[in-house]
């Protein structure tokens, strides 16, 4: 996957290996982690060569600390990513332990493909941080937390309720959100059923495996039919074996349809950053609105909203004139600021709106795509399977009938 | 050809009926045609039982008919082994199907085990039919031809109940003098029972669990393809290829369906009467070796000169006679049986392997039927972009 930005030719990234790591960590205790090599490549025009510009290695948590970074920066794109991060929807054989060498493995092309598709973003490929994520490997994490992202982070909280309390949503995001909720569902769905389909086809085989023994057995005390069970037992146990690469592949195949699955976090990410803005909006409009009226009331006298001015005149004895054109004043300078504010926040949300739908479609584009390929690949996958199953009970037959 | 080309009395050489073996598996030269079916339940004040409807279709002169419809229950079969074990007591007897389902079932009838019965006891009476001996055996022909009545009375003139538990006292009496002159090629015998007999369980074994996956994966596929259904619900741009690899999913479930009963009816029932045959051989052996240590008893008391030593020389001829019939009754079935184990345990295996093959063919097929539509809609694609 190439790009060509920060760099004046055509690169290619990969995540080569991975290692595993002591150290000590903020509390000073030992602990161990895996660090993964990220090999930049640049890319001769001419030649097609390709010469090691950058290698580095990063942790997984410096992973999360650039996604976490370009989530913040870039509200109004569907960022991608990140490989789980404890192995979920695992079948009785599949490890859930993080050090496991296959999970390692799968991680480590997880990252790779995290990092390719930010490369090959139309936007996010431009970023700074991310360039020297890939080219600079010490104090890079303080070059990060130098950009201030974490104080510009909307808060959790703050979000929760701009989702509960917007009126009027860009209708558009609202299915988005619905979209993304049945994305997630459906996924997660197939995937616990797709490893209980595994979990049992890998019983069916390794059963087979049992024959083979007991086949090897019998065939000492069998004159004629000897030769034959002996064979034919071989040939279980080849069955038997097989489908451990089988099942591997499958896993590949389930790692492409996670990706989807925590999409649809990062499609919801999108939608909640609008609702936030429109809350802001709509909030801002409200306040305008709620000044000019006071604002009225003022200069013509007739009291119908509620202003702590008004009680506590009520209590203290009415205002001065002066006073009142004071206020007045006042009023007027914020309903001006606020004309300005809501102005400038309308074309925030527009801006907004249309180049996060515009990344939406780009997604939408790059989802189809890449689903359908994992549908053909694991038709291939299974097309792979059965021509092994024929081939090799093909030989076991021939075995039985030589008996 | 003619029907009655051998003999229809009984082969006394075994010899002669090594020579039958040939002409056993050929259908013209069958003259006994048996079917087990129509099981009915009959209710009593006292029980519930099933009965089996047998029908008999022969050309056989010694048979007043040549067609016979009885009805037999499971006691009547049990009978007719017991029966066939006393006359024959060397002789391998099919096995009959167990009393009770292994497993511990809830309900005593429920339709699988009445099945799986029914097909056990028609293969029983079959094989005895294609046996060169128990095939003329009379209480063979009673069971087949007599009507309910007759058969009961029949059953009555047997040796009582005390007469076989003496048999049966003698039998473990003489067993535990041990089987010190067991002949050479009777040792060999008796080993390859004993491995044969625990490979075979463990075979047996090994096969229901396979079966058993075999239906877990089943339950968990037929989940599988419907959820693709759902997923193409919220895809407007996915909703054929996810209907069509729901699809194949569905046919690929189907076809693990067919190959689970193809090992059901192939497999599983083939397996699971040599189990039992493997019991009835030993019970063979132990008949075998109580006939010998009855001889042996007897030379021993004529050494050691206890009792009526004048009347011992002739009983000892006798029972010299039996042993050498009942050895070479052994022999010559033993040869007969280990040919038909092979063929039998050779056959089961093949289709076996042949359902297998025929599974993954037909999951192939569809999977590459799936491939090439999604590779014709791209190449469609790409040429209707073109200009």
């Amino acid at each position: 996957m190439t790009h060509n930005n920060f760099w004046l030719k055509k690169i290619e990234i990969s995540v080569s290996e991975a290692e595993k790591r002591t150290g000590r960590n903020a509390m000073n205790m030992q602990e161990t982690y895996t660090a993964y090599l990220i090999e930049t490549r640049s890319v001769e025009h001419t030649d097609g060569q390709s010469v090691l510009t950058d290698s580095l290695w990063r942790r997984y948590s410096e992973f999360e600390l650039l996604r976490n970074y370009l989530l913040v920066y870039y509200p109004h794109i569907v960022v991608p990513p990140l490989p789980e991060k404890r192995a979920e929807f695992v079948w009785h054989k599949l490890s859930a332990d993080n050090m496991d060498p296959d999970f390692v493995e799968r991680r480590r092309i997880g990252l790779e493909n995290f990092l390719l598709r930010i490369a090959s973003h139309p936007i996010l490929c431009r970023d700074k941080i991310f360039y020297l994520f890939l080219t600079q490997e010490g104090n890079w994490k303080e070059t990060v937390n130098e950009t201030g992202f974490q104080l510009k982070a909307d808060s959790r909280l703050k979000a929760l309720n701009a989702t509960f309390r917007v009126k009027n949503p860009d209708k558009r995001f609202t299915d988005l959100k619905h979209y993304s909720d049945e994305l997630q569902s459906v996924i997660s769905h197939l995937l616990r059923v797709r490893a209980r389909v595994a979990d049992r086809l890998y019983g069916v085989y390794k059963v087979h495996g049992n024959y083979g023994r007991v086949f090897s057995e019998w065939s000492a005390i069998e004159k004629e039919m000897g030769d034959g069970l002996q064979s034919a037992g071989h040939h279980m146990d080849v069955y038997a074996s097989s489908i451990d690469d089988i099942l591997e592949d499958e896993e590949h195949y389930a790692d492409q349809l996670k990706e989807y699955l925590f999409y649809a976090e990062a499609l919801r990410a999108v939608c909640r950053k609008h609702e936030l803005m429109q809350y802001d909006l709509e909030i801002a409009a409200q306040d305008l609105a709620s000044k000019k009226q006071q604002c009225e009331e003022l200069a013509t006298g007739t009291v119908r909203t509620f202003s702590l001015k008004g009680m506590t005149t009520k209590l203290f004895g009415q205002e001065t004139p002066e006073q009142r054109e004071a206020r007045i004043k006042v009023l007027e300078e914020q309903i001006n600021e606020g004309e300005q504010q809501l102005k400038s926040k309308n074309l925030e949300g527009r801006e907004f709106v249309k180049n996060a739908w515009a990344d939406i479609e780009r997604f939408k584009e790059q989802k189809n795509r890449d689903l359908k390929e994992a549908l053909i690949s694991y038709a291939v996958m299974q097309i792979s399977m059965c021509k092994k199953g024929i081939q090799v009970w093909t030989n076991a037959k021939e075995c039985f009938s030589k008996m | 050809m003619d029907m009655n080309s051998f003999s229809p009395m009984m082969p006394t050489s075994p010899l002669s009926m090594i020579n039958q073996i040939k002409f056993e598996d050929e259908p013209d030269l069958k003259d006994l045609f048996i079917t087990v079916d129509e099981p009915e339940s009959h209710v009593t004040t006292i029980e519930t039982f099933i009965t089996y409807r047998i029908i008999t279709k022969t050309s056989r002169g010694e048979f007043d008919s040549s067609e016979f419809e009885v009805r037999r229950r499971y006691q009547d079969f049990l009978w007719l082994k017991g029966k066939l074990e006393e006359a024959h007591p060397t002789l391998i007897i099919p096995p009959l199907p167990e009393k009770f389902m292994v497993k511990g079932m809830v309900e005593r009838f429920n339709d699988d085990f009445i099945e799986t019965r029914r097909k056990a006891l028609h293969k029983f009476l079959n094989r005895i039919a294609d046996h060169p001996t128990l095939t003329f055996n009379e209480d063979f022909k009673i069971f087949l031809t007599a009507q309910a009545w007759e058969l009961s009375s029949h059953k009555k003139q047997g040796p009582g109940l005390l007469s076989r538990m003496g048999q049966t006292v003698r039998a473990v009496a003489s067993s535990m003098r041990g089987v010190k002159n067991r002949p050479e090629e009777f040792m060999e015998m008796n080993n390859f029972i004993e491995l044969f007999s625990q490979k075979i369980n463990l075979i047996d074994k090994i096969s229901q669990r396979i079966y058993k996956e075999e239906r877990e994966y089943f339950d968990e596929m037929k989940e599988y393809g419907p959820i693709h259904i759902l997923w193409s619900a919220s895809e407007e741009d996915l909703v054929d290829i996810l209907k069509d690899v729901a699809s194949c999913i569905d046919r690929c479930c189907k076809a693990t369906e067919k190959r689970m009963s193809g090992l059901a009816e192939a497999l599983l029932p083939v397996v699971h009467e040599y189990v039992l045959y493997s019991e009835m051989l030993m019970g063979v052996m132990r008949r075998r070796d109580q006939i010998q240590a009855e001889l042996d008893s007897k030379v021993e008391a004529l050494t050691y000169k206890k009792a009526d030593a004048d009347l011992l020389p002739e009983e000892i001829g006798k029972l010299e006679d039996k042993v050498e019939c009942a050895n070479n009754a052994l022999k010559a079935d033993w040869e007969r049986w280990k040919q038909n184990m092979q063929n039998d345990i050779k056959l089961a295996f093949t289709d076996m392997a042949e359902e297998n093959i025929h599974y993954y063919e037909q999951c192939l097929a569809t999977w590459e039927s799936f491939l090439t539509s999604q590779t014709n809609l791209h190449l469609e694609e790409a040429s209707e972009d073109k200009p």
